[in-house]
């Protein structure tokens, strides 16, 4: 046990990675700091260079990256009143109000110490549950997992979107994604057309790359609005009144961190999901409610809290089951596999050390967080002036280099270009994209489970209920599926018979 | 572009026929139910019911609001001229890079890939083939010396450094 924390931290401490670290700290800062460029974004541009990397420097780079970008989402949003990322649009309107009190750097102090906070919770809580999870999962057959994800695929349709019908077309399509090539129980040639390229199936991180950083770059192109201006203001220690803040709000951050943590870990919804209902939620139980929106500090703790802890919490499901929890860690999901470091409960038995590197990392991540993230909002003027019409392209010509990069061929980039494409189409016609990325990613997954329970079971379908944990998890799934369904009928009905009375 | 729902439900309803029809071709695994069109049988089926939901939904949509309803919508941008040009120019450059950059080479492909977008955003013209050669050699350098991506360099290939 013992022996394994110990070749953690020499793989952890070893000078590459810490360097690596250093590289992706920066990095991570910076693709927040600008408008535009998401975390998602970050993790699907690293992952051509961690490519070339070992497992765990390949991790320490996204985990780094990640944790600082959903920090500095929280910059422009308080000095342009633009979120750096999804996660940080839910309290900009609370923190450039609060910049036009003057108070710019209460709002980016609070941002950036329960960033902090939130994320060695979310860790607190993954260094706890993964191993128990693991070993529960352990006794778990392929009924088991094909309920499994069969309910993340749920959770990501009805539970992460409000287009669940619409959810459910982009699933189907990423599922139907994930089934080209040979790679099936039969190793039958599907969808390929006699194309040899398409015999190996669509590329993952292709796919990744064009649907999250190639289609923000064509929303970029052709987006109307002017440039945003920088609300010119000192800044100064932004440490100072956070411990006040943090023995004013202790209940805050404690259900900001646990419901960021639970949000993250349903597969699906991410840190940005986590950050708008615990906002509501900071709202909902304030004493003072009728603050909120007008430059109150209050929402910015909470939901600053629940966004970065929502980034571990989704690292649960993505480590135990291979399931992940938000579409941050459907890329690392493919990392990992691209690294011999297959997602399970028996990476937790076989090699622990590597599982160990990984909680330390995120320790590691969220503490250097905090004089790494007060050197960026020192430079944050700096930053935001950084041309995005220069920016953009390059980030275009990179994607196309780093797919190129996986396996160079010329395809892979014609793959990523489509796909860039395809999601900003869907996206415009309000299909949601996370949906269709968990089908792409757990869709080898769901039907090989499901084929060998088949086999297993020789075809008598009700072998899948017939275990006590796959009975109860198919029963859970079955409740997710008809109980929204169930509720709008029952709206539906009464709607109308409210109609037909007077 | 915006398509009116059932526009999109029909389209879903005719790919999940064709799947449907396509997989009956798959071949099947003697004394097993589960063959390899199972799976993309049931993908068919899942998306031609969700494009008849769609079907019904756009079209009650347009029946309660005949006003606000639409079949087609273009985009907003595409009345705004440097927008609709930077679209243009965003999708030329990469059909052209597929097309070229193994002739051309990575450094005269990108840096042309980069100056042609610079120049529909709003980046000052002396500055823009400058920066565009300066940072193309830069990922040059970062993926083929560091990384060993093989690039290719085409006409280049006698100066290869």
């Amino acid at each position: 046990m013992s022996d394994a924390w110990l070749q953690a931290f020499g793989l952890v401490f070893a000078p590459y990675n810490i360097l690596v670290m250093v590289g992706a700290s920066l990095f991570g800062l910076f693709v927040g700091a600008v408008p535009g460029l998401t975390a998602t974004m970050a993790t699907a541009l690293l992952v051509p260079v961690t490519f070339f990397m070992a497992p765990i420097p390949a991790i320490a780079a996204i985990v780094t990256a990640t944790a600082m970008a959903i920090f500095s989402g929280d910059i422009p949003g308080c000095l342009l009143r633009m979120p750096g990322t999804p996660a940080s649009a839910a309290y900009t309107d609370e923190a450039y109000a609060m910049t036009k009190k003057g108070m710019a750097e209460t709002a980016l102090g609070a941002g950036l110490v329960f960033s902090a906070v939130g994320g060695l919770f979310g860790t607190a809580v993954l260094m706890v549950a993964a191993p128990s999870l693991a070993e529960f999962a352990l006794n778990f057959s392929s009924f088991e997992y094909f309920w499994l994800v069969l309910m993340g695929l749920t959770c990501a349709v009805f539970i992460s979107t409000d287009q669940p019908l619409k959810g459910l077309v982009t699933l189907f399509l990423g599922l139907l994604i994930a089934g080209v090539g040979l790679n099936n129980p039969a190793a039958f040639p599907r969808f390929t057309f006699g194309n040899t390229n398409l015999l190996g199936g669509i590329g993952l991180i292709p796919v990744m790359i064009g649907m999250f950083a190639v289609s923000e770059i064509i929303r970029y192109v052709v987006n109307l609005e002017p440039e945003a201006l920088i609300v010119d203001q000192p800044i100064g220690n932004v440490f100072k009144g956070m411990w006040g803040l943090a023995v004013k709000y202790p209940k805050q951050i404690l259900r900001g961190s646990t419901l960021g943590t639970l949000i993250g870990a349903l597969p699906g919804a991410g840190a940005d999901i986590a950050a708008w209902m615990s906002y509501a939620m900071s709202k909902r139980f304030s004493k003072e409610p009728e603050k909120f929106g007008t430059g109150h500090v209050e929402g910015i703790v909470e939901s600053g809290s629940a966004n970065n802890s929502a980034l571990a919490g989704a690292w649960i499901p993505a480590l135990v089951f291979g399931i992940p929890g938000d579409s941050i860690t459907a890329i690392v999901i493919g990392v990992l596999y691209m690294k011999n470091m297959n997602p399970g409960p028996t990476l937790f038995t076989t090699n622990p050390q590597n599982i160990y590197a990984v909680f330390l990392l995120f320790i590691i991540a969220n503490l250097i967080m905090l004089p790494l993230g007060w050197l960026c909002i020192k430079a944050a003027k700096r930053i935001l002036k950084v041309p995005r019409d220069v920016l953009m392209p390059v980030i275009l010509l990179f994607c196309i280099v780093g797919s190129f990069a996986i396996n160079n061929t010329g395809f892979d980039i014609g793959i990523m270009l489509i796909a860039g494409v395809v999601a900003y189409v869907l996206e415009a016609n309000d299909f949601p994209i996370t949906p269709l990325i968990l089908g792409v990613v757990l869709g080898a997954m769901l039907e090989d489970n499901f084929v060998s329970s088949m086999i297993k079971s020789d075809g008598n379908l009700l072998a899948f209920v017939s275990r006590p944990i796959a009975g109860a998890l198919g029963l859970l799934t079955l409740l997710i599926w008809f109980l929204p369904l169930g509720r709008s009928l029952l709206a539906a009905r009464r709607a109308r018979s409210g109609a037909i009375a007077p | 572009m915006k398509l009116n729902d059932a526009l999109w439900g029909a389209m879903l309803v005719l790919l999940g026929g064709a799947l449907v029809i396509h997989v009956q071709g798959f071949p099947r695994i003697p004394g097993q139910q589960v063959g390899p069109g199972l799976f993309p049988g049931i993908l068919g089926v899942g998306l031609a019911v969700c494009g008849l939901l769609l079907i019904v939904r756009g079209i009650r949509l347009r029946t309660a609001n005949p006003a606000g309803a639409f079949w087609v919508a273009l985009p907003e941008w595409a009345h705004a001229p440097r927008q609709r040009l930077a679209f243009a120019v965003l999708v030329a450059v990469n059909v052209l890079y597929l097309v070229v950059v193994d002739r051309l080479g990575f450094v005269l492909t990108g840096t042309i890939y980069l100056a042609a977008l610079m120049g529909v955003l709003r980046v000052r013209p002396s500055r823009i083939v400058p920066i565009a050669l300066v940072l193309t050699l830069l990922i040059h350098y970062a993926f083929y010396k560091l990384l060993r991506v093989p690039l290719p360099w085409g006409v280049l290939q006698s100066v290869a450094w």
